[in-house]
């Protein structure tokens, strides 16, 4: 790869252990996928929950963080995907004191560095959303997939240590979606049936990924007839990704690369459909009606401020079942909103938990559900429903308003 | 009767070890349980095998970001597997394998690497020079 003299004289050495650490992760990573250089980035956004990072992780921030000031800060904005522990909030659910104090070491390491804790997977909707051809190195897939495909902007799935990297720089290696040959489409397809709420949109996103299959297919999707909300989309943009480890897509004449097909080279592929039965055999795993319900969860992407009063609507004037737990996620930012504006007082008056920063499956998913005896989990969120199975729950699916009429009724209806 | 298989640049340093294969995908944090070292997800084409110190062969990675941290986690424990082969690995598990000095090696050219070594196989991988030397079981 070829380095300029700022990147050779991070190499050396010269800029401190972080920065040399940081640019030799990016060597390796940049030849594994043929880098010829690097490209500069706007922003980091890093994925880095004490459950996946350890004991190791929180040592390697501890030691960066032991630097001199010069050597360990950040050299571009650096925020953070959901934490796993909300500090303010553990012991009920069944979390530690070792995983909150490992939460603490993480956030006061990441104070040192610089970087700015806004604990969200919703970044694009709530600090400040990357321009279409802004390069950027952001990490949940989620994150990634809306930034590439709603916003045009550019970034590969930059897991936790490649977005340290990445802060660290202020660059990262030029491979895959920073290049234009990567973000034409590969695969097309057309929808029959239009979806109509959040859920309808994760679930076909969900059918469109696990068709396109792979980090390096490009969806182009052709037969929308509505503009979908930045939280539809992003529904679709999550579960899309869940279901195909797919970071980039296409919808003809809505998404900005695509104003006609040709724009992506999508008039020279075949066409696939996309038919009722796809869409009911995604669901059907995650039908359970009549069964009791353990907990309730809105999450995976974190609520925005208007999924909040959504939530908030419908708890108004009834209260959760006895047997059944509610919890609902959203950024910091968000949750004070909501807190002024009342909505958090009327999910709690029903009986629900809003928690702040954090996301459930990446809040020690299984040990929170084995504590408080969660089997059966229900949520409007196809990528949760996906994620959570490997975590020893009976996850099943539906909308917003069918999982606040279940919470209700203790079973699912 | 040693063999030799042709692959992409990969990362990390020279490794041996007994391999093993599945014709299956990798996600550190849905298929392992990293306390034990061992496949858990009951549907893994490996469930309940140990991986500590082999050559782990598969398809392609799959699933979120996490696994970038994890092998890093599981390499600090040392109770981790020696290499990870992939016909196409992904940018995570790359990502991972970069910060937790694994080997990891993908897109070989003679095709399936999942069908060109065998669990049992005795592996040395040069991951700098994408090229891979694989010893039959038995042989």
């Amino acid at each position: 790869m070829k380095l300029s003299p700022l990147e050779q004289a991070m190499l050396d050495g010269e800029m401190g252990a972080a920065r040399q650490w940081a640019v030799r992760h990016q060597l390796q990573v940049g030849r594994m996928f043929d880098a010829k250089d690097m490209v500069e980035v706007s922003q980091a956004h890093m994925m880095a929950d004490p459950e996946s990072i350890g004991v190791a992780g929180v040592a390697l921030f501890e030691a960066f963080a032991a630097l001199p000031e010069t050597e360990r800060r950040v050299h571009i904005p650096m925020i953070t995907d959901p934490r796993g522990v909300d500090l303010s909030y553990y012991q009920p659910l069944g979390q530690t004191e070792e995983m909150a104090d490992l939460e603490r070491r993480f956030v006061a390491a990441c104070l040192k560095l610089g970087i700015l804790l806004t604990d969200t997977c919703i970044n694009y909707q709530t600090i400040m959303p990357p321009v279409q051809g802004e390069n950027v190195a952001y990490g949940d897939t989620g994150v990634v997939i809306y930034t590439n495909s709603v916003c045009g902007a550019r970034s590969n799935f930059e897991g936790g240590p490649s977005a340290l990297a990445a802060g660290l720089t202020g660059r990262t290696p030029r491979y895959g979606l920073h290049l234009d040959q990567h973000r034409q489409a590969t695969c097309r397809f057309v929808i029959r049936q239009q979806p109509e709420g959040l859920t309808d949109w994760g679930v076909l996103g969900a059918v469109i990924g696990r068709k396109a299959g792979s980090y390096w297919e490009v969806p182009v999707i052709e037969g929308i007839e509505r503009v979908p909300n930045s939280d539809e989309i992003k529904h679709m943009g999550a579960a899309m990704a869940s279901y195909g480890s797919t970071p980039l897509f296409h919808i003809v004449g809505i998404t900005p690369e695509c104003q006609t097909l040709s724009d992506v080279s999508g008039d020279k592929l075949r066409s696939e459909e996309v038919t009722k039965s796809d869409i009911d055999e995604l669901r059907r795993p995650f039908g359970a009606k009549g069964e009791k319900v353990d907990v309730v969860v809105f999450a995976a992407p974190q609520l925005s401020l208007v999924e909040m009063q959504q939530v908030a609507n419908l708890c108004r004037g009834k209260t959760i079942h006895s047997g059944t737990d509610l919890l609902v996620c959203t950024p910091p930012s968000v949750y004070v909103d909501a807190e002024r504006m009342g909505l958090v007082d009327m999910i709690e008056t029903f009986g629900a938990k809003v928690l702040q920063g954090t996301c459930f499956y990446q809040q020690y998913a299984r040990e929170i559900g084995e504590a408080n005896g969660w089997k059966r989990l229900l949520s409007n969120s196809t990528k949760i429903v996906n994620i959570l199975g490997g975590y020893g729950y009976q996850p099943a699916l539906a909308s917003m308003e069918d999982c606040i009429a279940s919470a209700v009724a203790g079973e699912i209806i | 009767m040693e063999e030799e298989l042709k692959c992409h640049v990969g990362i990390g340093g020279v490794v041996e070890g007994e391999a093993l294969v599945a014709n299956d995908n990798f996600s550190a944090r849905y298929d392992l349980d990293r306390i034990k070292g061992v496949f858990s997800r009951p549907t893994h084409a490996l469930a309940g095998q140990s991986y500590k110190d082999k050559i782990l062969v598969f398809n392609t990675a799959k699933g979120g970001v996490a696994s970038a941290w994890m092998l890093h986690e599981m390499t600090a424990r040392g109770i981790a597997p020696k290499a990870i082969l992939f016909n196409a690995a992904n940018t995570i598990l790359a990502q991972g394998a970069a910060l937790a000095g694994m080997t990891m090696c993908d897109r070989f050219a003679d095709g399936d690497v999942t069908t060109l070594i065998s669990t049992g196989d005795f592996v040395t991988v040069y991951p700098e020079q994408g090229r891979v030397v694989v010893k039959r079981k038995g042989i």
